[in-house]
């Protein structure tokens, strides 16, 4: 099967490259009329013989742009070059984008827009877990395509959404395995934001440490979201003295919980800390004499040394200026628009269950973080890497895990 | 009977604004928008009914309350409660640990359904507690703060606190709420599909009737002795009080009709949206709802409801078109309906375009009896 794969893989990679090559002699047209539009398309969507309209929906202003903002970025630029390449079947793709405002029901309202009156083929788009639990009854009632990028908490398999980023179990184990057995740890501290992704992450974080790593969770905290006073859990920390703080703490909160942590004396050479929820995105608000010789658990660092990925952070910053940076969840969502024209190539059609029928078992190799391959769950199997911060904000990887299947119901820890 | 009608219809200028509106939304609007706009008009009217109550209790009132989302949240979260239950039935929810509880809860280790919960099975005791316990809840806080004579920007900033609260209980008791997420997935009204084209129409049907009568209750309230009094609270509230009557009674009941028309508000918000969350309870939606009050002008209940209609397409089209400035471009929208037009799409009526001759005509008609027999009330409570 796997050989199978990989040689379906090779002739797809042929393909390609052979298009490449040909681009400049074969006009796009006329591999568009390889695939009448009548023939891709039998579900009215915003295709035409030269186009094809694909929506983007993620919050560019309110609290979530500063997030959110990276996978905009990733996504246009995939864009860019698979248009660049010559397009999906020979068409060229057309953008909407669409402002979420950090508003679930606004998230709701434009995918529908998106779906109803724009007709997209896909959207790539959604951030937050509360965003995207606000817009799913729309795909599934309206059928239409979502590629989401961010890590999340699981419990959720819809046949209308692909999920690029990891969900909880993939980031978490292989994560407190390493650094159990690296740290000889024994004790662990967990904190949070307090919604739904922390505290599902915490329980499996939980159950892992106390029946398989034969650990104690000796506290565990959840902080509202945004809010700025660590005080107290600074100094519970003080008090149990924990091994490992295990960290899920996101947005404005995380820059006061490392700078209080720092304040407090418990920097990096008294302390260790492994977080689920710090990228190059949010060092950039930190800082990173905050967080250097803390760990992170991601599947994907700027960092990472290989030749698809230095393409990828060289043509991002030539897009998007030198300065930027590119975290887990922007890479995640680089990833949407490939693994979309993937699957309308091999579907030979826009039709969203052709294309979600499609998807499954395509592998993608050189993905700047690796290796990735779609399940059958619509989730990736992905790596975990382990991450130690530098003071210049980027991370040293330090682990990379063996490929990791998706489960996002995982048995024995709900 | 015929002399409380007019009284009601807020005479011919009033009757004529009403019968404009309604056929606007009734007529005008679903014939000529396709089914997504018209389900957003649909949402922003439900905005409609917080504004109308603004102008009942902030405009009449003299009575700023920056926490009208707890009202509209808590009669959106009730109707949720119920389509919630409704959704997760045992063989829908079959692969949680425990099927048949909503799919938050099962998330949350909750393994039995919250005894709260329970009642909101019925339809009928979900109705009645839309009905009553947001007006409930307003009562206490009515009672506690205007019984002690608190008013003015306190008030603001106590109702401001309030709605900051349950935003912040809601979100933390993600277990019996559903969190931040909200309470999502919503599908059926005893079995009756409430996301297919048939029902959005019929939603919006009910919505816009619900509003109208809100309209006309409360200009009942507004053109009864009540509502002289109500004027005059909000102009001289110690004069008031000195000829006898007991200002916080009167008080302590508008802030419940607000309440209460704020909660129908948000019910028909979550039936027509297919889902509730905190994000309609804090401090920048009910502050939000003010601004719609605001720019429609915070004397007319109608100019609310077109106040309510134009800042929201503001928002879709200009976030539409710019998703990057439209923020900006709202902003300056405020700004200058503050500067240039400080009672609101209202004030401009009545300064401008009943100017214009055959507007003027229609509106005072021809004979002047007519005229005469309406105007019993000050400038703002009629328009």
């Amino acid at each position: 099967m796997t050989y199978f794969n990989r040689r379906r893989f090779m002739t797809g990679m042929g393909a390609l490259v052979g298009a490449l090559l040909t681009a400049g002699i074969m006009s796009a047209p006329s591999m568009a009329a390889d695939f009448p539009t009548a023939k891709v398309n039998t579900t009215k969507l915003a295709v035409t013989d030269k186009t094809v309209k694909v929506g983007i929906l993620h919050s560019a202003t309110g609290t979530m742009a500063i997030s959110e903002t990276g996978s905009i970025q990733a996504e246009k630029l995939a864009i860019a070059q698979i248009n660049a390449m010559g397009g999906v079947l020979g068409r060229k793709i057309e953008v909407i984008q669409e402002d979420g405002a950090s508003d679930w029901p606004t998230f709701a309202e434009k995918s529908k827009k998106l779906l109803v009156n724009d007709k997209v083929a896909t959207v790539f788009g959604c951030w937050t877990s509360a965003s995207r639990k606000a817009a799913l009854p729309v795909f599934e009632k309206e059928n239409g395509l979502l590629f989401y990028p961010t890590f999340y908490e699981g419990l959720e398999q819809s046949k209308n959404v692909f999920y690029t980023g990891q969900e909880a179990t993939q980031q978490i184990l292989a994560g407190l395995d390493w650094i159990a057995k690296e740290k000889k740890a024994k004790t662990f501290y967990l904190i949070g934001s307090d919604y739904i992704w922390p505290r599902t992450s915490m329980k499996i974080a939980r159950k892992h440490i106390e029946q398989h790593l034969g650990g104690k969770v000796v506290g565990e905290e959840y902080i509202a979201l945004g809010d700025t006073q660590f005080g107290s859990v600074i100094n519970k920390i003080k008090l149990k003295k924990p091994d490992v703080i295990y960290a899920a703490v996101v947005g404005g909160s995380n820059v006061a919980w490392f700078k209080q942590l720092n304040a407090a004396g418990l920097n990096s050479s008294k302390q260790t800390m492994l977080t689920i929820s710090v990228t190059e995105d949010e060092v950039l608000g930190i800082g990173g004499e905050n967080l250097a010789g803390f760990y992170s658990a991601m599947k994907y660092f700027q960092s990472q040394k290989n030749p698809s990925n230095e393409k990828f952070v060289a043509e991002f910053k030539k897009m998007w200026g030198p300065k930027s940076v590119i975290g887990d969840v922007t890479q995640a969502a680089y990833l949407g628009p490939w693994l979309w024209k993937a699957a309308v190539e091999r579907a030979g059609s826009f039709d969203v269950d052709k294309v979600a029928a499609a998807l499954p078992g395509y592998e993608f190799k050189d993905a700047p973080e690796g290796y990735v391959k779609v399940d059958a769950n619509h989730h990736l199997w992905s790596k975990l890497r382990i991450g130690k911060w530098r003071t210049d904000g980027q991370a040293d990887v330090v682990f990379e895990s063996e490929l990791i299947a998706p489960d996002p119901f995982p048995k024995g820890y709900q | 009977m015929t002399v409380t009608m007019s009284k009601i219809l807020g005479g011919r200028e009033g009757a004529i604004g009403l019968a404009v509106l309604a056929l606007l939304i009734l007529v005008i609007l679903p014939l000529s928008l396709d089914l997504f706009r018209l389900g957003l008009v649909g949402k922003y009217t439900t905005y409609a009914f917080v504004a109308v109550s603004l102008v009942l209790l902030w405009g009449n009132g003299g009575i700023l309350s920056l926490g009208q989302g707890i009202f509209f949240g808590l009669g959106g979260y009730l109707m949720a409660m119920f389509l919630k239950l409704e959704a997760s039935d045992p063989i829908s929810t079959k692969i949680q640990t425990t099927p048949g509880i909503p799919d938050f809860m099962d998330w949350n280790q909750l393994t039995a359904l919250p005894w709260f919960w329970e009642p909101f099975n019925s339809l009928p005791f979900t109705i009645l507690a839309i009905l009553t316990i947001p007006a409930l809840f307003a009562f206490i806080i009515g009672f506690a703060m205007f019984k002690r004579r608190v008013g003015g920007v306190y008030f603001a900033i106590i109702t401001q606190a309030i709605a900051l609260i349950l935003s912040i209980l809601i979100v933390g008791q993600q277990g019996y709420t559903g969190g931040v997420n909200g309470i999502t997935d919503l599908k059926t009204m005893l079995g009756w599909d409430i996301r297919n084209d048939g029902a959005k129409y019929m939603l919006y049907y009910v919505n816009a009737l619900l509003l109208i009568g809100s309209i006309l209750l409360s200009r009942y309230i507004l053109s009864s002795k009540f509502g002289m009094l109500l004027l005059a609270m909000r102009d001289k509230e110690e004069r008031v009080r000195f000829s006898g009557y007991d200002v916080s009674n009167f008080k302590i009941f508008i802030f419940c009709v607000s309440a209460l028309i704020s909660a129908v508000g948000g019910a028909m918000f979550t039936l027509q949206v297919g889902f509730m969350s905190p994000s309609f309870v804090g401090i920048v939606p009910s502050i939000e709802m003010v601004i719609f009050a605001a720019v429609g002008g915070r004397m007319s209940l109608i100019g609310a409801v077109y106040g309510t209609l134009l800042v929201n397409f503001g928002k879709t089209m200009f976030s539409e078109t710019y998703p990057e400035l439209w923020l900006f471009l709202m902003g300056s929208l405020f700004i200058a309906v503050v500067m240039f037009f400080p009672n609101g799409l209202a004030g401009v009526w009545d300064k401008y375009a009943k100017r214009v001759g055959f507007i003027r005509r229609i509106m005072e008609g021809k004979g002047k009896a007519d005229n005469t027999s309406a105007d019993s009330n000050t400038q703002g409570a009629k328009a």
